[in-house]
């Protein structure tokens, strides 16, 4: 059961002929509005997750974490420190799971690959001239292919907003198609950098665009523009994801990311998720976090759950 | 890995509630000879014993309040707005104790009652506290005057708020009032009567009578009141205007409604969903402005219908004080029997159920989250006031269908309107008989925002300027 | 040259713009206070009410449809129209004027009074109306509208301007009425019926009958078609509080005789009131 008045094909082939037809069905989606959207994620950010729940949630969410260094000044013993945290987030307790991924630049994938040798930690890279996305598609291409040939299992690919605001859809789509194919068996993310999107109706077409193209995963933010993640955005994507899934297609995951700090921002997502998608989507393969500082607030709340008492930062790792 | 939600509830220490509660006349609690009990409807655990206020009971608040309006009315409006904004302020600084009384005795999800109905008392309180000093430019000319003592009776579901939609315009306009609330669900006004101690409000201004109907028919037939104001049913809305014929009493009513939610095949068809499940089960359906038909465009119906379900899988039925309880309890057995009537007869009449998959508590009163579809205008489920968690759905083809399905009914209190179009909006929404239209939003209030039905869903305005103007008259001349 | 002998008129009702007389085929002297014959008035009975109403109610919609600025205009057409027959309706007022000169005066004031509701036809949404700045990301305002069908109960005096006062007010704004006019003076009544008929305002939208209201008005209080009733004119407490206790049966806005009102407050007394809300966002 689709949400467009025609049901799409099953390949969108007809959808995606020309700009003029991806257009009519992108723009053929229904609206989105904002109050309602927002509305939806205040109440839900509102659930209350104590105890067991909360142990879970917190378990869950650390397991989630594309744990990220994005920075002109990332060195080879940053990604290092920052591969041992994912690897084990509290030196102290052996309990905690790992992250799910890491995630650099493109270049710095070769050094995560070699830290976390043993691990079943992915390494993430940011592609195709992250965060603006202002290159050529050959040198998109290029920077994708060099991360994947350098053992990046997963790549974070930004679409080109300029084009996809000029409605040049048609270019969006087909550039997320050969990065899709330059990525050869990593995984696909595609960013959308929503806080440049601006409107929800943007972030549904956007969701449908690079669903239809080929991503595994669908992001929202590079971190480097303001706002970030937000949960209505992340509302608005998980109820793409389940439209597309629901018009027999293919689970897509979701990531938000940037602005994720706290223990209970995290839960919130993760109650988004749960009450949008379902228990099916609280899986490391269908859900991450794009974050970096979460992680340690995520710690304390463990310990503070463990001991009963409160932790603070002196007794969490600082990479 | 699971995550399940543990149980989160609102601790209930806060609240101490008194074995007995007399009636609050002249500033004071006083007893009276008969008393009855009230309930938690979520455990029907007894919580207190309420007195019955007899005719005498009632004719010595009415005689407090008509000494108090001497003063009262002469008070300066700046005066009078000091203890408004004094009773605003003890609500806020009280809300969580409210709350937890009110989702006690009233069986609504604590969520609701934190941060729904206390919120908008509180700024009810506030709207109308600074109206006081500004009467002139209530709509009735220089130096109106107010009626006298209005008697005020209010409804179980929600009973604080009606308490502010009641107390607050008629206190800032000069009169004293002396109110009865629901049978069920007298504690917060109660407890409203300590606030109105704390605040100092002088004796008489505020007077709380408890007990049932024929406290309220004592109320309503004294001869010494200058106005009714009133909401709860149809039926007895329509006593209280019989009764009233003939007398000088002025009469505001707010009654019930079946109120169409129209959902065009433009709509954002998610904030749709969440405004059917919105609509229909704030407050377990115990909203007389509640979205109880749901008037879907056909070629979206089947698309409608299935997220509608998967959303409603989702909703949490349960305990009123746990934090993540969507929908609680029925608010008494009484009309946990009328929603089951209602619901046996929409079976009964052809049209198909569905409910929510949930496992309800063994003690109190609770109802599942209830759809009907193929359901026709002829059914009873689609006229009558179900006042629970039960929608009807119809389907309609054209505006014009739309507009003649939503107002073939004898109410006319709300309406809902989906659509991404703006012209059609407006169109829909001059054409719809109700007092109060939600476009792409639904049950959504205001202390500034003038609320109130049309046909059988009574007469007069509450909330905002124009709420104010049915406790005043203009100046004599 | 003879002399012309007097065509008389026949004294009709005005039910959806004709001229019936009453289904029952009855009349009733309309005398002078002193008893001189004036005329067979139609006496209106139940289904003259019935009818109507039903004509009220069918031309409703599309009175309240109308721009405020052609409503207007209309009124504004009546004042025109009453001018033009302004001797005659001094001549019907005349036998129950304490003088002469109360008489024009009776009439002036009436002309006078349908220009005064006329130009509110587009001034009472700005003053009943407003925009509510709901706490919020909301646009929230409200509007007045017509209540609908509008009966009423015609002072006996003034005959004329208590017609007048009683209806401007009640269409002004979309309502449509049915009106029992003045029992013992109901001429006046009769001639603006056809003041109205030559006034572009619609059949139906306004609806005299003549007659006894104690047989007519407990037909239009019970009536469930109807939205509202007002009793200003019916002089008998007790049959006015029955008349309100019957017209409580669907809950109809009804105004009490003896109501002092300015003119403002009698249109807002046949008025809802209709909040619109919608969210703010992009």
């Amino acid at each position: 059961m689709g949400l467009t008045t025609q049901a799409p094909s099953q390949t969108f082939s007809d959808e995606t002929r020309t700009n003029a037809s991806l257009t009519k069905f992108l723009h053929g989606l229904p609206g989105v509005d904002q109050v309602g959207a927002d509305e939806r994620a205040a109440m839900l950010s509102t659930r209350s997750i104590k105890t067991s729940a909360k142990a879970e949630g917190i378990d869950l969410a650390i397991s989630m974490i594309d744990l990220t260094t994005l920075e002109g000044m990332d060195t080879a013993g940053k990604i290092k420190t920052l591969c041992a945290k994912a690897m084990r987030p509290d030196p102290f307790d052996p309990t905690t799971p790992s992250v799910a991924a890491v995630c650099v630049y493109g270049d710095k994938v070769a050094q995560a690959k070699s830290y976390l040798t043993g691990s079943s930690i992915q390494v993430a890279a940011v592609a195709t001239a992250f965060p603006s996305g202002r290159a050529s598609r050959a040198v998109k291409l290029l920077d994708t292919s060099d991360a994947v040939a350098q053992g990046a299992d997963e790549i974070d690919m930004v679409i080109d907003r300029g084009a996809f605001l000029e409605g040049r859809y048609m270019d969006v789509f087909e550039e997320i198609q050969a990065i899709k194919v330059a990525c050869k068996s990593a995984h696909l993310k595609v960013i959308f950098e929503t806080g440049e999107l601006r409107t929800y109706d943007n972030v549904r077409r956007a969701s449908w665009l690079a669903m239809i193209a080929g991503a595994d995963f669908i992001k929202t933010s590079t971190g480097k523009v303001s706002p970030a993640a937000t949960l209505p955005v992340t509302l608005v994507m998980l109820q793409a994801i389940r439209d597309f899934h629901n018009a027999g297609q293919r689970k897509i995951g979701m990531k938000p990311a940037g602005g994720i700090r706290t223990a209970k921002d995290a839960l919130r997502y993760l109650v988004l998720v749960k009450e949008t998608l379902g228990d099916a989507w609280l899986t490391p393969d269908l859900f991450r976090l794009g974050a970096s500082s979460v992680l340690n607030d995520l710690l304390m709340q463990r310990k503070r759950l463990q001991t009963g008492a409160y932790s603070g930062p002196d007794y969490v790792t600082v990479d | 890995m699971s995550f399940e939600y543990a149980p989160a509830p609102e601790s209930t220490a806060i609240v101490k509630i008194k074995p007995t509660y007399g009636l609050f006349i002249n500033g004071v609690f006083v007893d009276g000879e008969k008393s009855f009990s009230t309930i938690n409807p979520a455990t029907e655990a007894h919580l207190a014993d309420i007195t019955e206020a007899s005719a005498a009971d009632v004719d010595r608040a009415v005689r407090a309040a008509r000494v108090a309006f001497g003063s009262w009315s002469k008070m300066r409006g700046a005066d009078r707005a000091k203890y408004l904004y004094r009773i605003a302020r003890i609500i806020q600084e009280r809300s969580r104790e409210l709350a937890v009384l009110e989702s006690m005795n009233n069986g609504k999800p604590i969520r609701e009652s934190r941060d729904v109905d206390v919120p908008l008392v509180a700024a009810h309180f506030f709207h109308y506290a600074g109206w006081a000093d500004k009467l002139d430019y209530a709509g009735l000319g220089a130096n109106p005057e107010p009626l006298g003592v209005a008697g005020q009776i209010i409804p179980w579901n929600f009973p604080l708020l009606m308490l502010a939609w009641k107390i607050a315009p008629a206190l800032a306009a000069g009169n004293t009032v002396v109110l009865k609330p629901a049978e069920t669900t007298p504690l917060t006004a109660l407890l409203f009567a300590e606030i109105c101690q704390q605040a100092d409000l002088p004796a008489g201004v505020v007077n709380i009578v408890t007990g049932a109907g024929e406290t309220g028919r004592a109320l309503v037939n004294h001869p010494d009141i200058n106005k009714v104001a009133f909401t709860g049913s149809t039926e007895v809305g329509r006593y209280i205007a019989q009764a009233v014929a003939g007398t000088n009493k002025k009469v505001t009513l707010e009654l019930g409604g079946k109120a169409a939610n129209i959902v065009f095949d433009d709509a954002a068809i998610d904030q749709a969903i969440e405004g059917i499940v919105n609509g229909i089960f704030f407050n377990q359906g115990h909203v007389c402005c509640a979205g109880s038909r749901l008037l879907v465009q056909e070629s979206i119906a089947e698309t409608v219908l299935g997220l509608l379900y998967e959303r409603m899988k989702n909703l949490r039925i349960g305990d009123p004080m746990d934090k993540n309880t969507d929908v609680g309890a029925i608010n008494s057995a009484a009309q946990l029997a009328k929603i089951r009537e209602l619901s046996d007869a929409g079976e009964a009449e052809g049209a198909d159920r569905w409910s929510a998959p949930c496992t309800l508590p063994e003690k109190g009163f609770w109802f599942p989250p209830t759809v009907f579809t193929n359901v026709s205008q002829v059914h009873r489920i689609a006229r009558e006031e179900v006042f629970g968690p039960v929608l009807s759905v119809l389907t309609f083809r054209t505006p014009d269908e739309a507009v003649e399905k939503a107002n073939n009914s004898p109410y006319g209190l709300s309406a809902g309107i989906w659509t991404e179009k703006g012209s059609r909006i407006l169109e829909m929404s001059s054409r719809l008989r109700a007092g109060v239209i939600w476009a792409n939003t639904f049950n959504k209030f205001d202390a500034t925002s003038p609320f109130g039905g049309y046909k059988e869903s009574g007469y007069g305005r509450e909330g905002g300027r124009q709420g104010l103007e049915p406790y005043l008259k203009a100046a004599s001349k | 040259m003879s002399e012309h002998i007097e065509v008389r008129r026949t004294a009709k009702l005005f039910i959806g713009g004709a001229f019936p007389r009453s289904e029952s085929g009855r009349t009733y002297e309309v005398k002078s206070p002193e008893g001189k014959f004036i005329a067979n008035a139609a006496q209106g009975s139940r289904k003259d009410a019935r009818d109507a109403v039903t004509a009220a109610r069918a031309i409703q919609p599309k009175w309240a449809g109308a721009t405020a600025y052609n409503r207007g205009q209309i009124l504004y057409r009546i004042a025109e129209m009453m001018e033009g027959r302004r001797a005659q309706f001094i001549d019907e007022v005349s036998p129950w004027a304490k003088s002469a000169k109360k008489a024009e005066a009776e009439v002036d004031e009436a002309i006078d009074r349908w220009i005064w509701f006329a130009g509110w036809s587009d001034k009472i949404a700005m003053v009943v109306g407003s925009s509510n700045p709901v706490a919020g990301p909301f646009f929230n305002f409200s509007v007045p509208e017509p209540t609908g069908v509008v009966a009423a109960i015609a002072p006996n005096r003034p005959s004329l301007l208590g017609l007048v006062d009683t209806i401007a007010p009640i269409i002004v704004s979309g309502n449509t009425t049915v009106v029992i006019a003045s029992q013992d003076a109901p001429m006046a009544a009769v001639t603006l019926g056809e003041v109205l008929a030559t006034s572009d305002l619609p059949g139906g939208v306004i609806n005299i009958l003549t007659g006894s209201y104690v047989e007519v008005a407990p037909w239009l209080a019970s009536h469930m078609d109807v939205n509202a009733i007002d009793l200003s004119g019916v002089d008998d407490e007790k049959i006015a509080a029955e008349l309100e206790k019957a017209s409580a049966e669907n809950l109809k806005r009804c105004l009490r005789p003896g109501t002092e009102l300015d003119g403002l407050t009698r249109i807002k007394n046949w008025l809802e009131l209709k909040t619109v809300w919608h969210p703010r966002g992009f």
